[in-house]
């Protein structure tokens, strides 16, 4: 197919289109025993249509991917979610939580985007196992234990268990965790704590990191 | 040349061949999968680096027994290590589909694996997620629903820190969304849409890309329009997708990919189309078709199609909606670098996948059947003959390259006085002796149009033996009345 070589430049050219020709019609035009008339044509999803690109698709997607990792260091942190730790921190660690859970609805939902709240730890529980399905033994929401008032050691082994610790030693991370939340805690109401994310520098299109496109060894063999 | 491949010493050309053969097949199940709407694909993270250090060797499928120990150990070894090690060991051992049955049928076995997922442990958290990634990519049912018991969990880390993490996680959902519909009934009150809005604004290509993947196939579902497109619009994951898919040099090919297919599964369900317009889709698509012609000129990667397809869909269907008519505005495409990106993709097609051709001229079709402005692009574009070299493709392209011209043809004389003189006569004397009833009814329509506002062209129509042509199509049903009809204004010249 050929193309005319201004078309090239014309792509990289200015956005616009040339001042369109004078349209004018004769009622004859596609009138019976014709029945041509210019429409756009539009194709629902499973459109006989669409099978080639569709097939496609999948032979693209049932490739083995393959992942190729540049870090050499594992994280060694194994941390819930952000979400969930906010939540454990303002639960358990905070006096004034307690406080005020006595005077309105304060368990929020665990799952992101649910705005329910309640009263106590096995209400909320329910609401997860009814609502949005959770298992019945789901591992975050362990009831409250009654202590003593927090020392560091005792929280420790509070948020080890919540953490879904098996019953086992807490490691170094659990300690880390909580060594900034010791002391009194009326100033932590509402800490939150920031995450850095690595930003990765500019990545060119056609290059990159992406493992769909990364192994085009192996590519071939399905071209 | 002998190819060196998995340890087998085998002439190359055989090798080929039966890569070829087995892809044959894979393509015609898939074909099959989609007449039934049971089309569905899986993905496997099998990481290189980790196969490579393990020997390379072949795992062997594990017993009852084997696999008892290495959760007991796992579970309550002393040693982080030694935990750590025998994990590896039932990852390992569950690559086979004997050792998936086993581990789901033993009692606790699924229970401590995701206990074990849950650990404050880094390394057993992520051994832990690689096996369930191994059962979650079951073809078996049984296998992958026995995942179901995690889905909460891997939701939950969804917003965590470690993005091999996430991204093991993703391709896990991925798996298990496709399983069936019992159990995406499960993971949408669970939260999975926030929680995939909320992941989108991670800046890690691989996690994006793992996203794109499970979102993909989420969209795909058979009761998406009416269970779970709605909810989707409804976050903030339109306006994610668009941003991801704005071109540039941060656009990363894998992850547009992903998105894109997300789009285009959106767009056909025709659940709230005006909501993707009115947040830019049209410009957005518009530009990313221009990115990847470009690309297409620049580069040999046989992957681009993967890109082309889903935009070309979407922008096509989205030009089918009414907030689209109202002239003028953002929500306009009038760029006529849309129809030399277009053409240039048509020629990307005819080399290397000339199955896409058909679309590609749909949205070819969908931008000049009501478009004064790009039917006028073509012409002064010169783009009337690149069009006619497709004729010869197949009857499907014939028709649709047909209709294109008679889109030209019907906005009157002025069109019709670049289509005449030049190739479209000879061509169409052609495709009037095709034996394809469509294509001759196209070249009808085409040639009445062509009559009508360019009456000079009879004469040569005549001198080229046209009444002839025609005269081999009086008695087919479909074509006597419109044969006639022409034969009558040719004779009345």
């Amino acid at each position: 197919m050929q193309l005319p070589p201004a078309l090239r430049s014309r792509l990289v050219g200015a956005p616009g289109a040339a001042e369109p020709l004078p349209v004018e019609r004769d009622p004859a035009a596609g009138a019976p025993p014709f029945h041509f008339a210019a429409r756009r044509v539009r194709f629902p999803r499973d459109h006989e249509f669409f099978e080639d690109g569709d097939v496609q698709r999948h032979l693209y997607l049932q490739d083995v991917l393959t992942q190729v990792t540049e870090a050499p260091e594992r994280p060694r942190r194994a941390f819930p979610s952000v979400h969930l730790l906010d939540t454990h921190i303002l639960e358990w660690h905070d006096s004034l939580f307690q406080i005020l859970s006595e005077r309105q609805d304060m368990y929020q939902c665990l799952v992101e985007g649910c705005t329910e709240k309640f009263k106590t730890g096995k209400d909320r529980k329910d609401h997860l196992v009814r609502r949005h399905l959770y298992p019945a033994d789901f591992r975050f929401d362990k009831p409250k234990k009654s202590r003593g008032p927090a020392t560091p050691v005792a929280t420790v082994q509070v948020l080890a268990e919540a953490l879904g610790d098996d019953g086992e030693q807490s490691g170094g991370d659990a300690m880390e965790v909580c060594s900034e939340h010791a002391g009194p805690l009326p100033e932590r109401v509402g800490e939150r704590r920031t995450y850095s994310h690595r930003i990765p520098s500019t990545i060119c299109f056609g290059q990159g990191a992406s493992r769909g496109f990364k192994s085009t060894k192996k590519r071939k063999e399905h071209r | 040349m002998w190819s060196g491949r998995q340890g087998r010493l085998r002439p190359v050309g055989c090798v080929v061949e039966e890569l070829r053969c087995r892809r044959r097949e894979r393509e015609a199940a898939l074909r099959k999968a989609r007449r039934e709407q049971q089309l569905v694909s899986k993905r496997l993270l099998r990481d290189d680096v980790l196969e490579e250090v393990e020997g390379g060797c072949v795992a062997k499928i594990l017993g009852e027994a084997e696999i008892q120990q290495f959760l007991r150990l796992a579970q309550r070894g002393t040693e982080e290590k030694e935990r750590e090690r025998a994990l590896v060991s039932l990852r390992r051992g569950l690559q086979h589909p004997e050792t998936q049955q086993t581990f789901i049928w033993l009692e606790g076995s699924i229970r401590t694996l995701v206990g074990l997922l849950t650990s404050s442990q880094a390394l057993l958290q992520l051994e832990a997620a690689r096996c369930l990634h191994e059962l979650s990519h079951s073809e078996q049912s049984a296998v992958a629903e026995a995942c179901l018991p995690a889905t909460s969990y891997l939701l939950t880390y969804l917003s965590g820190h470690s993005s091999d993490f996430i991204e093991l996680c993703l391709y896990t959902l991925g798996n298990l969304i496709v399983e069936s519909e019992a159990v995406r009934r499960q993971l949408l009150p669970q939260g999975i849409v926030p929680a995939l809005a909320a992941c989108i604004q991670s800046p890690h290509l691989t996690v994006l890309e793992a996203l794109g993947y499970a979102l993909s196939q989420l969209l795909q579902a058979k009761e998406a329009p009416e269970m779970i497109i709605p909810s989707v619009l409804g976050s903030t994951l339109p306006q994610h997708i668009l941003r991801l898919l704005q071109p540039g040099p941060k656009l990363n090919l894998g992850v547009a990919v992903e998105f894109a297919w997300c789009l285009h599964y959106i767009i056909c369900s025709q659940v709230n189309n005006a909501l993707l317009i009115y947040h830019g889709g049209l410009s957005t698509l518009g530009l990313l078709l221009l990115d990847v012609a470009g690309a297409v000129q620049r580069t040999e990667d046989a992957g681009l199609e993967l890109l082309a397809c889903p935009v070309l869909r979407c922008l096509s269907n989205l030009l089918t909606e009414a907030a689209v008519e109202v002239g003028g505005g953002p929500n306009q495409l009038e760029d006529e670098r849309v129809v030399a990106a277009l053409f240039i993709l048509l020629q990307f097609f005819l080399q290397k996948q000339p199955s896409l051709l058909p679309e590609g001229l749909w949205l070819l079709n969908n931008l000049t059947a009501n478009s004064s402005s790009f039917c006028t692009s073509l012409l002064s574009m010169d783009l009337i003959e690149p069009l006619l070299q497709l004729l010869p493709v197949s009857n499907v392209v014939s028709v649709l390259v047909l209709t294109v011209l008679c889109n030209v043809a019907e906005k009157g004389p002025a069109y019709c006085q670049h289509l005449w003189p030049g190739p479209l006569l000879p061509c169409l004397m052609g495709t009037l002796a095709s034996s394809d009833t469509e294509v001759v009814g196209q070249s009808l329509e085409l040639l009445q149009l062509l009559f009508l506002y360019r009456p000079e062209a009879v004469e040569a129509f005549l001198q080229q033996s046209g009444l002839q042509v025609l005269e081999q199509h009086q008695e087919e049903a479909q074509l006597q009345d419109r044969v006639r009809a022409l034969q009558k204004t040719a004779l009345h010249r």
